[in-house]
């Protein structure tokens, strides 16, 4: 694109009585030799026509807008897919956040905040010099299939509703069948209105209703071997379940172990596997995958002391299902249902039950009581946990007098007669109890089966399984509350049992949302767009493959594991899979990775445009690296409230701390800048980074600088890395006075001027 | 958006919540057209009010950023604020809706710059902070508010408020003789995501809200912890601002009870020991007693719950509270029997905080439309109609579960835009 470019500096909102505009714009036109208006309210239709007037006329295409944030306005100065719009924030960082001179200081804090003024329209002049137009990435081909993995009521319910939006499904079930779990259900919860009655199993009608579509193919007694691609071309080797192919996803190994395989120190895990990166020519093609493995039943044989695999009249849950499915309740008059294993030492539920269990509890308590009424249930909880409208089957249940329900604290459970004897503290009888059943069920908890097995068998670099699986116990789960499809594999949602214990309505509620994001990213990949959550993004990272090193930083850091690579390790990119946060641009030790509006380049350009005043200690010129997501708005708050923020920092909004790249520390020091900061998102276990590991990835490769500054003979001080949230506006200032006070104290950059 | 009636593929949103935001920002990055309409003057509903997430305790308006970045970002989406829907005729694929939006009293001419409420004299209660603190009659609800506009309270500003307001705006922003606008746009389905109200707890008249500052709700609670609100994240005694020595949690504050909310609220019991996580960060020797019937902090909360009972200053006590009792030094006598003791207990307490439950706000509001509902409000879906609800309207649930379901009503949503 032939760029014509033009600042418009807006006087509106206070920045023309702030600044002197005057001045501003020769900032523009000498030192950056382009074009420069001002407008009293360029955000205005008056505004807007102006500068579409020199669009039209002038051919201007590249617009500088140095008026308000960025995060307001987007509409006004959105000139069309042609145009680039940059935009310089002196409103809320500048004017908002210059607070009030002090007295007597009234010039000094004049010039202070037209220098900030400045720099930012130097920065925004510089961005708009280097930004280019994106070219979306298109695939060569893109296959709009989908692949469900699991025929259980998730499984079904994904392909079904996916099919109802017109999209081709295959599903693949291991059992020779479909239904899953539920094919063992005598019956179902009560879903409506009054809550009341058990519903009879709808398994089959599911399973009819699948295979009646024409848009469902189903494989049954098949499992995945292995998943190559990306998202709208995923390459899909499939085989029969159990069976051991080449073709099976090799385990990850590492660079270390790679070392030691070559060595013949270390056996390698995948002898006799075809390589990860390599392409099966006869896989299946598919655009997206939903994994609905689904779950088992846990394991409980630890609780001997409730009799479990010492005494046959003790069961589970599931084997109760079972049991009354199989019509084998008879002779059985009284049954007592174990909610919580902990006695007297702990008041949880069994592990991996969720609220699911107490239901199942209820169900079944009302099976004893359908099959012979004279029996006796006994449902002894520590914590009844019957949400929203389940509340009213449980109440239910209550009016049942055979039906006996107290919290207890169950302490032992032994053989006596035919049956057996619960005994337990702390019920609601204000007694301790001793019961003698016929038989005691123990509500053992739903195990998803990503937690025995890699269950999606991906051939990527960084492995077959998902990550975070030890956040979760193993399950498949989002960490994001305001975003619960969110994996850390682009273009595969999980849904019911592999990520949560879930009742049937909740499995359908979540296996037709995970359907809809499949069907979504196939349509970004269509569009050439990035998905969550830089939605819509029409840029990528391409690589300068003739400068690679092969040092895999970037395949290792992406937090998404976008990046496979060759035999040499040379990077293999898939566009698809990128969420485009810019990690692996933040890790290139060679500067080789870069988005057309976001690169190394780019913002190293953007920080020598900053003018860095020698000899003058109020004069310090400091970087803050501000994630654009949580940071940069906090900051903007702190601007609306009115928080003085130091005059010496200068913020520069970055996609992902993660997109960091270490050489804009060393460069902003080597131009004689005196300290750098990184504000981003939590980590740790509640990380709260939107790209999982941007700012855990960021703060270990500011520590790791600390050494490198030493050897220049600067003080490992001069940088810093802080987690804050969206909403610390009002401890910013405090947190940059801080920080700025420590550089003050270890003095200018000593290679200013040089 | 390619057609600003709508068509038969466009889909109609209504809330602007959590849930709505979510269904509407899914439908619309498949690539279908979306109105969104919010019946309050900024996105974000119910979770813009909240301090923090549980478990993760992270705040709400993370997620809401990139939400709203999303929309920016979309032009498939047309979001519409202080935008009810009168009235819906037709049938599936084939919706014609009437819009009503209330006056702004400010116009798309507002750069936010603030100079309005700088020189508005007149004071309203803050409803985003449940009343709790005043802010001007010419005001932006709260930092994160989007739209960032402003909006004026016409009715509250006298005759000279009216004139400064007019005169401080150098943008011809304000306009007083703004009118109710109505529009009529045709959609192919509606996802109905109108959320939930907080449950009026003057109706438990045992429990005495409002005869006692010292009696606050949960609501009250999250307002004060956030950085925004009333008090600038102090949690004090409204009224004397005492700092609590002591807190009773009472939960179950019209949930699960036949005479006011038959249902669980579902949240409620993580949201106490949440908000024990705000007192402890601020009181780490405040003494907390929360009365409950059964804690439902099922699967991963579990572990949460686990780690605020080893808490050595708080107790929990199974039972539910039979009375709050206001006593002459400000503060309260929580009663209520130990269920498992039998014991009659009388706790003295600073301050109670009632965890009142989610009633739909359809039950409150009433419907504009023949929806199906059952008998506490909640709507049931028919997506075979394309009336399609998601979210708190559907059934009490927590946020994820909500976003799961309102993924789910895009879906639905789709499916109605694409039946042959």
């Amino acid at each position: 694109m032939d760029k014509k470019y033009c600042a418009y500096i807006c006087t509106g909102c206070g920045i023309g009585e702030a600044l002197n505009i005057e001045e501003l714009t020769k900032v523009v036109t000498s030192e950056m030799a382009m074009d420069c208006k001002d407008h009293s309210y360029l955000c205005g239709a008056d505004g807007r026509a102006f500068i579409e007037k020199d669009m039209s006329e002038n051919g201007v295409n590249t617009v500088m807008i140095c008026a308000c944030s960025p995060r307001v306005m987007q509409n006004e100065f959105d000139f069309g897919n042609d145009k680039i719009t940059v935009r310089a924030n002196l409103r809320e960082q500048v004017i908002w956040s210059a607070g009030v001179a002090e007295e007597g200081k009234e010039d000094a804090h004049q010039e202070w905040m037209q220098e900030t003024a400045s720099d930012y329209v130097r920065m925004a002049c510089t961005r708009a010099k280097k930004t280019e137009l994106p070219e979306p990435f298109q695939l060569e081909t893109l296959n709009k299939e989908i692949l469900v993995m699991g025929g259980g009521i998730a499984g079904m319910t994904a392909a079904l509703e996916a099919s109802k939006a017109g999209s081709k499904v295959t599903i693949i079930e291991k059992a020779d069948k479909l239904g899953g779990k539920a094919l063992g259900w005598a019956k179902q919860f009560p879903t409506k209105l009054p809550y009341a009655d058990l519903e009879p199993n709808s398994i089959g009608e599911m399973v009819a209703a699948v295979e009646a579509d024409s848009n469902i193919t189903v494989k049954t007694s098949t499992e995945v071997a292995r998943i190559g691609g990306a998202p709208g071309d995923f390459g899909v080797t499939l085989k029969a379940a159990g069976s051991k192919t080449e073709w099976d996803a090799p385990a990850k190994v590492g660079v270390d172990e790679q070392d030691l395989i070559s060595q013949g120190k270390m056996e390698d895990p995948n002898a006799g596997l075809k390589p990860y990166a390599e392409g099966n020519p006869d896989a299946q093609k598919f655009g997206a995958v939903v994994l609905a493995t689904g779950w088992v039943p846990a394991d409980v044989s630890e609780y001997t002391h409730l009799g479990c695999g010492v005494n046959e009249k003790v069961v589970t849950n599931a084997q109760f299902e079972k049991m009354a499915k199989d019509n084998q309740l008879s002779g059985i008059n009284s049954v007592a249902f174990v909610m919580s294993p902990g006695g007297e030492e702990h008041d949880q539920d069994f592990p991996y039950c969720n609220s699911v269990t107490s239901m199942v509890a209820l169900k079944q308590a009302k099976y004893v009581r359908e099959n012979n009424a004279d029996a006796k249930a006994y449902i002894l909880y520590q914590h009844m946990r019957t949400p929203g409208h389940m509340e009213l089957f449980y109440k239910g249940i209550q009016q049942d007098d055979g039906i006996f329900l107290t919290k207890a604290a169950v302490t032992s459970v032994v053989a006596a007669g035919n049956g057996c004897t619960v005994t337990a503290k702390d019920t609601l009888l204000g007694e301790d109890l001793s019961l003698d059943v016929d038989l005691v069920v123990l509500a053992a908890g739903m195990v998803p089966t990503t937690k025995f097995e890699n269950s999606i068998n991906l051939a990527y670099r960084q492995g077959p399984a998902f990550l975070d699986l030890g956040l979760f116990d193993g399950y498949a789960d989002s960490h994001f509350i305001c975003f619960p499809y969110e994996t850390r594999r682009t273009g595969v949602y999980t849904c019911g049992g592999v990520r949560k214990a879930m009742n049937m309505e909740e499995t359908i509620d979540d296996a037709t949302g995970a359907a809809l994001k499949a069907i979504q990213c196939i349509e970004s990949a269509d569009r050439g767009v990035s998905v969550h959550p830089r939605s819509g993004d029409k840029t990528y990272p391409e690589f300068f493959m003739q400068r690679c090193t092969q040092c895999k930083r970037c395949t290792e850091e992406c937090p998404f594991g976008a990046l496979d690579d060759d035999a040499k390790g040379t990077p293999l990119p898939n566009p698809t899979r990128c969420r485009r946060c810019g990690t692996c641009m933040g890790a290139c030790p060679e500067r080789i990775i870069g988005f057309k509006d976001y690169n190394v380049d780019l913002i190293g350009a953007m920080l020598k445009s900053i003018e860095v005043p020698e000899d003058d200690e109020d004069k310090l010129r400091i970087v803050i690296f501000a994630c654009e997501n949580d940071a940069y708005p906090a900051l903007d708050m702190a601007g609306m409230r009115r928080n003085k923020l130091n005059h010496m920092v200068r913020i520069i909004p970055v996609r992902c701390l993660g997109s960091v790249n270490m050489a804009w520390v060393r460069d902003l020091l080597s131009a004689g800048m005196d300290g750098a900061m990184l504000l981003g998102c939590k980590y740790g276990d509640d990380y709260q980074c939107h790209f999982v590991k941007g700012s855990e990835i960021a703060s270990k490769r500011m520590e790791n600088i600390g050494d490198s500054l030493s050897t220049l003979g600067l003080e490992p001080e001069r940088v810093r890395s802080e987690q804050i949230s969206i909403t610390d506006y009002d401890k910013i200032p405090q947190l940059l006075n801080d920080f700025v006070d420590e550089i003050v104290e270890l003095g200018p950059n000593p290679f200013k001027g040089f | 958006m390619t057609d600003e009636q709508g068509t038969s593929g466009a889909i109609l949103v209504v809330g602007g919540g959590i849930s709505g935001l979510t269904s509407a920002l899914e439908a619309a990055e498949v690539g279908n057209d979306v109105f969104l309409v919010e019946k309050n003057a900024y996105f974000g509903g119910r979770v813009a009010q909240l301090n923090q997430y549980f478990p993760k305790l992270c705040p709400p308006s993370c997620g809401l950023e990139i939400n709203f970045k999303r929309i920016k970002d979309n032009r498939k989406i047309r979001p519409y604020t202080m935008t009810t829907v009168k009235s819906v005729t037709g049938g599936p694929g084939n919706y014609e809706v009437t819009l009503e939006t209330a006056p702004r009293y400010v116009n798309a001419n507002c750069t936010a710059c603030g100079e309005c409420t700088i020189a508005c004299s007149d004071e309203i209660d803050n409803d985003f902070n449940l009343g709790m603190n005043k802010s001007k009659a010419a005001y932006l609800p709260h930092e994160m508010a989007f739209p960032r506009r402003y909006v004026i309270n016409k009715a509250a500003l006298s005759a000279a408020g009216a004139a400064a307001v007019k005169a401080a705006c150098k943008y011809n922003a304000v306009d007083l003789e703004m009118q109710t606008e109505t529009k009529v746009i045709k959609v192919g389905a509606i996802i109905w995501a109108t959320g939930w109200t907080p449950y009026d707890p003057t109706k438990m008249e045992n429990l005495k809200f409002g005869q006692s500052q010292a009696i606050v709700t949960n609501m009250m609670i999250e307002r004060m912890a956030a950085p925004g609100g009333p008090t600038d994240g102090a949690i004090v005694r409204p009224g004397d601002g005492k700092e609590p020595e002591s807190f009773a949690f009472v939960q179950c504050a019209g949930s699960r009870d036949e005479n006011h909310l038959e249902f669980c609220s579902y949240v409620c019991c993580m949201a106490t020991f949440k908000q024990m996580t705000y007192i402890r960060e601020r009181y780490p020797e405040a003494k907390i007693y929360v009365f409950y019937i059964d804690l439902r902090t099922p699967g991963k909360y579990e572990k949460f719950r686990e780690k605020l009972m080893a808490d050595q200053n708080s107790t929990f006590i199974k039972g539910k509270v039979a009375e709050i009792i206001p006593e002459a030094d400000g503060g309260v006598t929580v009663v209520a029997e130990n269920a498992v003791t039998g014991n009659k207990i009388r706790q003295k307490v600073d301050m109670a905080v009632l965890a009142t439950g989610m009633q739909p706000s359809l039950a409150v509001q009433g419907v504009p439309v023949a929806l199906a509902m059952d008998n506490s409000g909640f709507i049931i879906s028919d997506p075979e109609k394309g009336m399609i609800a998601a979210g708190c309207a559907r059934k009490a649930a927590d946020v994820v579960t909500t976003n799961q379901s309102s993924t789910a009503a895009a879906l639905k949503a789709i499916q109605v835009s694409r039946r042959s």
